[in-house]
């Protein structure tokens, strides 16, 4: 028999969209960190750094905003 | 105030109901009235019956229509009648157009993507005006928020660059380019092609529109909570003055916020839609 040892209470909702976000904003970080690394060490650059910066920071963003939209959805 | 929230809310509050009242008059039901999926959705405002279908024209219907007016009210005034010396609001449609050509179009498809520029340019600037109708006096709120809208625009650009990558490298070696890019193991395809395509079938266009809506969605819940928040609170208690203020000085850097992030998104809507269109021009990807 399996007995209860910890429980979540609560808008389940809000604590999956806080999981959700865990990776994104890891990804998010990386991405921008990064490119203001390389906007700094070539400046001529700055166009085609920010371009793909910006692609890669939506391809990102889409995993938090979908763990956003999610409970909206399912509930 | 119990009327002002409940205009503002919509319901779920009774009248007379502050936080200091919570305990003794109201021991339950009058929490704070957390706004929910319920603000997106709106009373038809005219409704007819045309050709077999029922028409329910609400607020965010209306607010699109204004938006393509405005739109085409400043295209018009911007570029109709072009001056040699600019005139006030043709420098600034002229501004636009060099940011979309320099730092979308070229930047991302090249000199070839100079005939994309006039589709671009009218994505661009209808997301932006759907979106900053969010912040605007009287229409406060995004109709791009609800999901037909985004799906829509996203519909449209998914059908341009499928028929330009079919034109541009054939209908056969369009997908198969997508599915086998050169220079990748025999052994990885196997895993590759199949994401490939889907990524490129399905994940582009949704993600594009879920992207924008999902944005706008929760920017408008984000204004909406600390407005509600600024209306709740209000009383002459200590935790009424500082909460009431708080979400009040909160409310006005979140509208900031929400400008920044309704430009943003449209400038990542065209940026990904030129992608795409890139993506679809180059043969041998």
């Amino acid at each position: 028999m399996l007995s209860l040892i910890a429980e979540v209470s609560g808008n389940l909702g809000a604590v999956g969209y806080g999981l959700a976000a865990i990776g994104p904003g890891i990804g998010i970080g990386l991405i921008f960190g990064n490119g203001v690394q390389a906007i700094a060490r070539q400046p001529e650059a700055y166009g085609v750094i920010r371009q793909n910066m910006f692609i890669g920071f939506a391809l990102a963003e889409a995993l938090a905003l979908l763990g956003f939209v999610a409970p909206f959805v399912f509930s | 105030m119990a009327d002002l929230i409940t205009t503002t809310v919509g319901s779920g509050v009774p009248p007379g109901c502050h936080l200091e009242t919570k305990s003794e008059q109201f021991p339950d039901g009058c929490g704070f009235p957390a706004p929910g999926v319920d603000i997106f959705q709106f009373e038809p405002i005219v409704s007819f019956h045309l050709f077999g279908i029922d028409f329910n024209i609400g607020k965010p219907i209306l607010i699109v229509f204004i938006c393509s007016v405005l739109m085409l009210l400043f295209f018009f005034f911007a570029f109709a009648k072009p001056k040699l010396v600019p005139t006030k609001i043709q420098s600034l449609g002229e501004l636009a157009y060099t940011f979309i050509r320099d730092q979308i179009s070229r930047e991302t498809i090249g000199k070839a993507g100079d005939k994309f520029i006039p589709f671009l340019f009218t994505l661009f600037f209808f997301v932006f005006f759907m979106n900053v109708m969010g912040i605007i006096p009287f229409a406060q709120f995004p109709p791009s928020a609800l999901f037909v809208y985004p799906v829509m625009l996203a519909m449209m650009v998914w059908v341009t660059y499928m028929y330009i990558g079919m034109k541009k490298q054939g209908p056969v070696k369009f997908f198969t380019n997508m599915m086998f890019p050169p220079g990748v193991p025999k052994g990885v395809l196997g895993i590759l092609a199949p994401i490939e395509f889907l990524s490129n079938i399905l994940v582009r266009p949704f993600t594009l529109a879920v992207r924008l809506m999902a944005n706008m969605f929760a920017g408008h819940l984000l204004l909406t909570v600390f407005i509600v928040a600024s209306v709740y609170l209000m009383s002459f208690t200590a935790v009424g003055i500082i909460g009431s203020t708080a979400s009040f000085v909160m409310t006005v850097i979140m509208t900031a916020f929400e400008f920044m992030i309704e430009a943003l998104q449209a400038y990542i809507f065209t940026l990904l839609t030129a992608s795409y269109i890139a993506g679809s021009l180059v043969n041998e990807h």
